[in-house]
């Protein structure tokens, strides 16, 4: 018995409608239809009037979640693809992020965003947004990197009395597997360490710590131990842990798939430089996707992304320095 | 004598007619002198920022402002100081919202017509237009989820609001799930200086309505006793299950955008139309022809008014303001998920 990263998120919503009353689900296709990736599957069934299909309007699904978070409520929104976010991103970053500093009312709201590229989808389906989201005052942004991460951080989401970025990636739906779900997890803002290693750091997140593992077993065959931290939340970040990595190794590599310009991989490093300066040997490195948009075709779209080879390649391009 | 206590429901005798007038006029001449003092605030220096006073649009306010219960919800635009304190709103909690005391709902963090108190219902307006009308329907969604019925939310914007994205998903949103919401649309012909025909090109702004499947009506915005009526009559029908109601009441903003604005761009033949009656004068003029109230009485209330206001302003300005350094910083309620990353070392 296995259960992928989507059936967590899944069963996550499922945990959260059973145990608290004041949740609901709105989103497009959410209701009877499961949702346009299955991840509200039956729901709608066995939660009846709780899980409801929303029109195509984000700015007004997240109008209602903060007119219903204002009335104690604890909405999930489910928007279809973290693209289209941005439809909605002027009641997300104007109103639930300002709510509970303007009025001192809490604005518990959870954003469901499938976000990151698959194969294949283009530049309307295949973007990350949490640097954007990050940059904000008054929202939580959450990257889960495994399966039991997906269950625990989404349930702790919704607890949470603030809005919530919840970024799952669509490619770690189905092939990411656990064995079961967690009883109990870190705590949320706390990043972890992914993999031991003495020579150099990779700080990554979501998807991209998948792509860091990789190239970091690569990198074994030749004699190179890589650390490799997942920082779980972009904001807050933990800037602790990853201090303490680098002061381990001496070397930083910093990955993600959002694009360059100012993104978390930026401010991972300007962290760093600014507190850490002195725990680095050489010069700290990252890499992101290209500065375009998404590509269609499969030969771009993983040239576009980092991609474990590009993520081995940079690393050993920062360990020779 | 004037201070009638507020009746929610919709007038049948002559005796409430009489008072509802009298209660709404009330409201109206505070909004008006509050206004006015807030302006020669501005004028003197006392305000950080702009003013943005309601001249002219009393009558609609007030009217919406007294339609409501105190159970409702009520989501203000910018020029609904009669309906604020007409909702409740009392006179220092706007004061303090100006003059930045932290002792008001806003405590120095937003100022002017951003105020509000959501656990109150009452919910501070945010300066996108057109972003309040879909809280409110979470409002009424929250509260049916639970439970609820009975409840009305009602929500006020204008002509140039109507233009925007998020007025059409609200609307739209509000008629699939027939929410009782009241949709206040002034239409006082400027969007701050822009036109009507810059701002839509359907007959009359009744017209939107129809394409979302809610009902509309239409009223004379000068016209005290016809916004009762009318907006009454809107807020009985969201209430009694008729779903999303709509009002576009037709005036003339007596006033600039704010007051930094001397709104010469307004064409002089709406200023001398009856559109460009002063509402307030209107509602008074009926009142002495009913003989309900004559002069006297009326300076009397002024005069009243206007002690309450400055002791408001008195009072306030004593009071502190925010303090940078006992400030914590913090946009989210969850402490432990503060970011700890310190951007300069202050030493």
């Amino acid at each position: 018995m296995s259960i992928t990263y989507l059936e967590a998120i899944r069963e996550a919503q499922a945990h959260a409608l059973r145990d608290d009353s004041r949740v609901f689900i709105y989103g497009q296709d959410v209701g009877a239809f499961g949702g346009a990736f299955k991840a509200t599957k039956n729901l709608a069934k066995e939660y009846p009037g709780r899980v409801i299909d929303a029109p195509i309007s984000e700015d007004a699904m997240m109008g209602l979640a903060v007119g219903a978070a204002i009335e104690g409520m604890r909405p999930i929104i489910e928007m279809q693809f973290a693209d289209f976010s941005t439809v909605g991103f002027n009641q997300i970053v104007n109103q639930a992020a300002t709510l509970f500093w303007r009025t001192n009312v809490p604005c518990p709201i959870t954003v469901r965003l499938p976000f990151g590229g698959t194969s294949g989808s283009g530049p309307f389906h295949s973007q990350s947004l949490e640097t954007i989201y990050a940059h904000y005052p008054g929202l939580v942004v959450m990257t889960p990197a495994t399966v039991e991460d997906a269950y625990s951080m989404l349930l702790e989401a919704v607890a949470i009395d603030d809005p919530v970025i919840f970024c799952e990636h669509k490619f770690l739906y189905y092939h990411l597997k656990a064995e079961k779900l967690p009883s109990e997890a870190l705590p949320v803002g706390k990043a972890r360490i992914a993999r031991e290693g003495r020579d150099l750091t990779i700080v990554a997140y979501s998807a991209m710590v998948h792509e860091a593992l990789e190239a970091a077993t690569e990198l074994v065959a030749e004699g190179w131990e890589i650390e490799v931290v997942d920082l779980r939340t972009v904001k807050p970040l933990d800037t602790d842990t990853v201090m303490a990595s680098v002061a381990r190794t001496g070397r930083l590599l910093c990955v993600g798939e959002a694009w360059p310009w100012g993104g978390v991989t930026a401010e991972v490093i300007a962290r760093v430089a600014s507190e850490g300066f002195g725990l680095l040997d050489v010069p700290p490195q990252r890499l992101n996707a290209k500065d375009t948009p998404i590509p269609y075709h499969p030969n771009l779209w993983t040239a576009h992304r980092p991609t474990a080879r590009a993520v081995a390649a940079a690393a050993r391009k920062l360990l020779r320095l | 004598m004037l201070q009638t206590v507020l009746n929610p429901d919709p007038v049948s005798d002559a005796v409430s007619v009489r008072d509802r007038h009298l209660t709404a006029y009330r409201y109206m001449l505070l909004a008006r002198l509050l206004d006015e003092k807030f302006a020669s605030l501005y004028r003197a220096g006392k305000i950080h920022g702009g003013v943005f006073i309601a001249r002219g649009q009393e009558a609609l306010s007030v009217s919406i402002g007294l339609s409501l219960k105190k159970s409702d919800v009520f989501a203000p635009l910018i020029r609904d100081t009669a309906g604020r304190l007409a909702f409740g709103e009392t006179v220092i909690d706007a004061v303090r919202t100006y003059l930045g005391s932290t002792l008001g709902p806003m405590r120095g963090r937003d100022g002017n017509v951003h105020r509000g108190r959501p656990r109150e219902g009452y919910l501070p307006m945010i300066s996108h237009l057109g972003a309040m009308i879909s809280v409110v329907n979470g409002t009424l969604f929250a509260r049916r989820l639970k439970g609820v019925t009975g409840m009305v939310g009602a929500t006020c914007i204008g002509d140039g609001g109507t233009a925007t994205g998020a007025f059409h998903e609200a609307l739209n949103q509000a008629a699939i799930e027939k929410l009782p919401l009241v949709l206040i649309i002034a239409n006082n012909h400027y969007a701050y200086s822009t036109p009507n025909d810059r701002e839509f090109a359907c007959r009359d702004l009744t017209d939107r309505a129809v394409g979302y499947g809610a009902e509309a009506q239409s009223v004379d915005g000068t016209d005290l006793s016809a916004c009762l009526k009318v907006v009454g009559g809107a807020v009985a029908r969201a209430r009694a299950g008729n779903g999303p109601q709509m009002v576009v009441a037709t005036l003339l903003r007596l006033c600039g955008h704010g007051e930094h604005d001397t709104a010469d761009y307004v064409d002089p033949k709406l200023k001398n139309s009856p559109v460009g009656r002063d509402c307030l004068k209107v509602a008074e003029e009926f009142l002495f022809r009913q003989k309900w109230t004559d002069a006297g009485e009326l300076a009397a209330l002024r005069g009243e008014i206007v002690r309450e206001i400055e002791a408001a302003v008195a009072q306030v300005q004593r009071e502190p303001v925010p303090d940078p350094f006992t400030e914590d910083w913090l946009a989210i309620s969850s402490r432990h998920l503060s970011e700890t990353h310190v951007e300069t070392n202050p030493a």
